[in-house]
């Protein structure tokens, strides 16, 4: 059974209380439910903060399904979103991304056999004089080279 | 020839701290600002020629005219969700000068008397809405935030609020649906969001380089703001500028300024020696244009508009003559597919169309006449939608097919990019 922690919960509450209106509260709580559920949102959680929110989950789903920072369903430990817009694409991530799925074996959105990993091709990530660029979780990994990025992957444990 | 109003700071690290802001001469214009009249500062915005600096342009005075006398409690939000392709200019804004945006933002929210703002950053950008987040809480525990601010009788609350990845959510009433809870589906316009938008209360939604620049027009003025740039195009603009340059990086010229100028000389020029063959001056959805127009090509409003492209948000790509055309068509029309709200059928269908006629071109299986189709959907798509990503994904086409058609041509009949060679096939 998925639950937020008491930290969590908190965070829900307030973020209910922050905005005009409730539903505000969507998108920050999806983003905590992820944050709880390493790095997705279950169908389980949806239900779950339906309920702790006291929003039809419908609503949130709705809210769930158009964001794509919002993952449905289970990512590696490192989420690596190499940018593939225009600048990065010049700059060779599409190749670069492609030496990625070969060397650990998977398809574009599947998770590495070790549960480290999944790559994404994604839209601009605004960095483009930084290009190629690649984001892994949180963090922006700038001014790549096929080398640098390889050796980055590899010190991910 | 650089002019930093708004980015003459960058360098200094410190600058992004209360007290690094303060000590060149941050939340000095505010006291000056709360001291006049609202409509003072409305006239002086006016008066300064600012337009918005998001992408679409519109002069910033008027649109704050536009709100209604009804005693409404009015919404100022900031728009950072920055998603137009390679532009990274109000990021950096925000993660080396979020209190210049505060400030700008306080000063505005006084004129238009809005006790309330959202600065909506874009999901992807984590580092910048801490980096705001924290600047918000030290402009309220110094007082310039909250209630009376300054001893002025001006109460204003200012919150951030982090979007979740979606391009559509940086058009304005999109935005607002996204910020009420919803799916960031735009509107159908009128009502205007001055009229009615955040929670269908008058709304302001500008740009954070436009509410940046508000600051400066109060400081200096709006005869000085204006003796940089054109007639129309008032004041400095901050262009992001990537691709195949050897310096690219934000760089803030004076509106009107040669686009050859900027690549060759802020910019370093051509990487590698090459040859210039295209520019996009706008962001992915303004037309392409090639080498011999950029040479006659001043970056403000109306000389791209006659051109036949925009100045857009200021995003800047430059190709270099070996990149292939039908190649970057493909990439631009992935990205408008991919993020088509679905909301109006010319575009969730159009958007597809798009990238499937490119991507058959590449693939070897289109005809020489889907080159015709692929203009003809693009046509179709233009004014037919509630908001202008449709266009957004139809005008790239129109510039680029049309410039760049014998390459289209070549990769249809011989199977492989004229540019690339067969080798790279």
């Amino acid at each position: 059974m998925f639950e937020l922690s008491t930290q969590g919960q908190e965070f829900v509450k307030k973020e209910l209380q922050r905005y005009e209106t409730v539903e505000s509260a969507i998108i920050p709580s999806l983003y905590q439910v992820q944050k709880e559920n390493d790095g997705w949102v279950s169908e389980e959680a949806i239900g779950y903060l339906s309920d702790f929110m006291g929003i039809p989950a419908a609503r949130i789903n709705e809210v769930f399904h158009f964001y794509t920072m919002f993952n449905k369903k289970p990512v590696g430990k490192y989420h690596v979103q190499v940018c593939c817009n225009v600048a990065c694409a010049m700059a060779g991530t599409r190749e670069m991304t492609k030496t990625f799925l070969d060397e650990y074996g998977v398809k574009e959105g599947e998770v590495t056999e070790d549960g480290r990993f999944t790559f994404t091709k994604v839209e601009c990530l605004g960095a483009c004089d930084k290009a190629p660029m690649m984001q892994i979780n949180e963090d922006y990994h700038e001014n790549l080279t096929p080398e640098s990025a390889r050796q980055l992957l590899k010190e991910l444990k | 020839m650089e002019v930093k109003l708004l980015s003459e700071h960058y360098g200094d690290d410190n600058f992004k701290t209360l007290e690094g802001y303060k000590v060149k001469g941050g939340y000095e214009v505010l006291p000056k600002a709360l001291k006049m009249k609202p409509e003072e500062i409305i006239a002086e915005v006016k008066a300064s020629g600012l337009r918005g600096r998001g992408g679409a342009g519109f002069p910033t005075g008027v649109k704050w005219g536009f709100l209604p006398n009804n005693g409404e409690t009015r919404y100022l939000l900031c728009n950072a969700d920055e998603g137009e392709p390679c532009t990274f200019k109000d990021r950096m804004m925000m993660e080396k000068a979020p209190h210049q945006l505060i400030e700008g933002m306080i000063i505005s929210a006084f004129a238009i008397n809005s006790p309330k703002s959202y600065i909506y950053i874009r999901g992807e950008y984590t580092y910048a809405a801490k980096v705001v987040e924290k600047a918000i809480k030290e402009a309220y525990d110094a007082g310039y935030l909250g209630k009376n601010i300054l001893g002025s009788g001006f109460d204003h609350d200012m919150d951030i609020y982090r979007g979740a990845g979606a391009y559509i959510c940086g058009e304005e009433t999109g935005m607002i649906s996204s910020l009420e809870g919803k799916k960031g589906q735009p509107k159908l316009k009128p009502p205007f969001p001055a009229v009615q938008g955040y929670l269908k209360k008058p709304t302001i939604v500008n740009n954070v380089e436009t509410l940046a620049a508000v600051k400066y027009i109060i400081r200096d003025g709006a005869d000085s703001y204006k003796k940089h740039g054109t007639e129309k195009s008032a004041g400095t603009k901050l262009f992001s500028v990537a691709g195949d340059v050897n310096k690219p990086g934000n760089y803030e010229v004076p509106l009107g300024y040669p686009l050859l100028d900027l690549i060759n000389n802020e910019c370093g020029g051509i990487k590698e020696g090459r040859a210039l063959k295209a520019a996009i001056p706008g962001g992915t959805s303004a037309p392409i244009i090639t080498a011999e127009e950029i040479e006659k090509a001043t970056l403000d409003y109306e000389c791209l508009a006659e051109m036949g492209t925009m100045l857009g948000s200021g995003s800047i790509v430059v190709m270099d003559d070996t990149r292939c055309m039908v190649d970057m068509m493909k990439v631009i029309s992935h990205f408008y597919h991919h993020e088509s709200c679905g909301q109006c059928t010319p575009c969730r269908e159009g958007t597809g169309w798009l990238h499937k006629l490119v991507s058959s071109v590449i693939d070897g299986t289109a005809s020489v006449s889907d080159i015709d189709l692929l203009c003809e959907v693009a046509n179709k798509m233009k004014g037919r939608t509630i908001c202008a990503l449709s266009d957004a994904a139809a005008l790239p086409v129109l510039g680029i097919v049309p410039k760049f058609r014998e390459e289209f041509e070549f990769f249809i009949k011989e199977g492989y990019s004229k540019v690339k060679g067969r080798a790279n096939a």
